[in-house]
């Protein structure tokens, strides 16, 4: 079936807008889901630094115990967490959403197809980067102290939305090939994981020899890395950064293409 | 299909679907002339949501064509898309937001300029009973209402040919008349109306033209009075209670078909009066006294069962006489 590539351009456009409006009503009227994935983060910032932190600093540092020094070191990765955590609230939205009947009469207008979720994942981008300042506010408030430079904090800005848009659109996909929005949770789960299984909490240098390739070259720890670089003036390293961006575009492109075949796919009888 | 002369709003030929190796559509044809109702009648599993979905471009056939409001179906489902509204069995209504929401997406989703939207959607809200339900989330809304608010939503538009997959199933009956009339205004204003049921009563009241969908084939298709010269004329049925009387009963009279289980024997009769004052005549010179008699005119119940099969009468389904009757047990 062909897509809505007869749609002129324009008309596009003002679906993508009726569709991303849609969504953040959606998300305004029932906040309780992006709120409670927003918990799991802000309670491991907690926990690590207030009841972990002073032997986690003490084992990356090799010195001391300070749990200040630590705040530092787990910010970056934190806010990652958070990307991914919401992303899961993307999934299960998406799953939700095409269950609904209204996806019907959606797909029998002559709109543009894709502004279905072109709408999802402006909307949930919009919500992850509000997110992200939440939980950058609650690091500021218990000690992160960035030294970046306004240029610094702009590219950081950029890094965390062009990885935002990523794990959007791979958020998405999943949710389509959800039958329900218990299915998009769990196969969801190895997405959330993953920043577990980076920098995030320690050094890849700390892991095992086994795990340690896995562990610094996927995607968030070259995330994490550049965004530390970026905000605490570490050396970030060109593999990272070029990883960081590489990752970011690649998972694009394949969320983008995947989501779209997914939703082309006709639907279950 | 006579008129060949009117603009026809759908026209498919051979439409064919299967699922694995279950054919849910076996090649149907059907025509419809703008500006008219076409009812696909059918038992559940008929195909009737299938040919919906086809028709509306949600799925794609197998096989065969059409073509709706002179557009192809597959090579500009765009052009499709813009001219059919399509309501379907499970409502199309975005339950997170109220039914103005709802409305007000459609007529940003149609393109229409803010103000023109606005009118549209307060319009259309006015006359589905729905101010007052307006600023409530749609997935408070009773059934009735989330099947207007529905129908209201494919309205935005003014698609030039409507789809209703069975939308009185589930309705009150209050409801159900509701809807009719919406229907009726519907045609009055000239938008054609393809329509699945498996009421034959709605059928009946609404279409101009019915095809009965069974197994994936049309098995017949004409006016709702073709359809009725279908099956064989009325009758008089006299019930007993007396097993012994229903025997006189039934020697004394010779052109009946007899049911004994239930007592009953039916004379063929086409209803009118003089035709019952010679039944009564005839039964007081034989001296019959039957516990109940009362006259039957066919009706569509009778060409659908007498076409589809009732699945009460599978044993004994042979001919129409049996599985009219056997309809009627159902009943």
């Amino acid at each position: 079936m062909s897509t809505a590539s007869s749609a002129p351009r324009a008309y596009a456009f003002r679906d993508n807008l009726t569709m991303l409006r849609r969504n953040l009503l959606h998300a305004r009227r029932y906040p309780s889901l992006t709120l409670n994935l927003l918990l799991t983060p802000v309670i491991l910032l907690l926990l690590f630094v207030y009841v972990f932190g002073n032997v986690m600093s003490a084992g990356i540092t090799g010195g001391h115990a300070d749990r200040s020094q630590y705040v530092d070191y787990l910010v970056p990765g934190i806010l990652f967490l958070t990307v991914a955590m919401t992303s899961l609230g993307t999934a299960v939205s998406v799953a939700t959403d095409m269950t609904e009947g209204i996806m019907a009469r959606f797909r029998t207008m002559a709109i543009s197809r894709a502004s279905v979720l072109i709408g999802h994942v402006v909307g949930s981008v919009i919500q992850t980067m509000m997110a992200l300042v939440l939980v950058l506010g609650i690091g500021l408030a218990i000690g992160f102290r960035p030294d970046a430079a306004p240029l610094e904090w702009l590219a950081a800005a950029g890094l965390m939305a062009l990885v935002s848009v990523a794990v959007t659109w791979l958020a998405v996909g999943i949710g389509l090939i959800s039958p329900n929005a218990e299915g998009a949770s769990n196969i969801g789960t190895p997405l959330v994981m993953l920043p577990f299984l980076s920098s995030a909490f320690v050094p890849v240098d700390a892991m095992p020899g086994w795990f340690r390739w896995f562990a610094e070259y996927q995607p968030f720890s070259p995330f994490i890395e550049t965004l530390r670089g970026l905000l605490l003036g570490s050396e970030i390293g060109t593999e990272n950064a070029v990883l960081a961006i590489g990752w970011s575009l690649g998972l694009t492109v394949l969320g983008y293409f995947w989501s779209r075949a997914v939703f082309n796919r006709e639907p279950r009888q | 299909m006579t008129s060949t002369d009117h603009e026809l709003a759908i026209a498919a030929t051979g439409l064919r679907k299967a699922y694995g190796d279950k054919t849910v559509l076996d090649g149907i044809d059907f025509q419809v002339p703008a500006g008219t109702v076409f009812s696909l009648l059918g038992p559940n599993g008929a195909g009737k949501t299938t040919a919906v979905n086809i028709l509306s471009t949600l799925i794609s056939a197998d096989g065969g064509e059409a073509r709706i409001g002179g557009h192809d179906l597959v090579a500009e489902a765009q052009a499709v898309r813009a001219a059919i509204g399509v309501t379907g069995q499970f409502s199309a209504v975005d339950g997170l937001i109220t039914g103005e929401e709802n409305m007000l997406l459609m007529a940003d989703l149609h393109h229409l300029p803010r103000a023109e939207g606005r009118r549209v959607v307060a319009e259309l809200l006015e006359r589905f009973d729905l101010v007052e339900a307006a600023k409530k989330a749609a997935s408070t809304y009773s059934g009735g209402m989330k099947r207007r608010l529905d129908i209201a939503m494919t309205l935005v538009g003014s698609p030039r040919v409507i789809f209703l997959d069975e939308p009185t199933t589930g309705l009150d009956p209050r409801s159900r008349h509701t809807m009719w009339q919406i229907i009726r205004e519907l045609v009055a204003g000239g938008t054609t109306v393809f329509l699945t049921t498996q009421y034959l009563e709605e059928a009946d009241q609404l279409a101009d033209r019915i095809a009965v969908l069974n197994g994936g084939r049309i098995v017949a298709e004409g006016s709702a009075e073709e359809l009725k010269r279908l099956v064989p004329g009325g009758h008089v049925r006299l019930r007993f209670t007396d097993p012994v009387t229903y025997e006189q009963a039934a020697t004394a009279l010779r052109e009946t078909t007899r049911d004994d289980e239930a007592l009953t024997l039916q004379i063929p009769s086409g209803g009118s009066q003089r035709e019952l004052r010679a039944i009564l005549d005839w039964l007081d010179a034989a001296g019959i006294e039957a516990d109940e008699l009362s006259v039957h005119t066919p009706d569509l119940d009778d060409v659908f069962f007498a076409l589809t099969g009732s699945p009460a009468a599978t044993d004994t389904a042979t001919d129409t006489d049996t599985a009219v009757t056997a309809k009627e047990t159902v009943r």
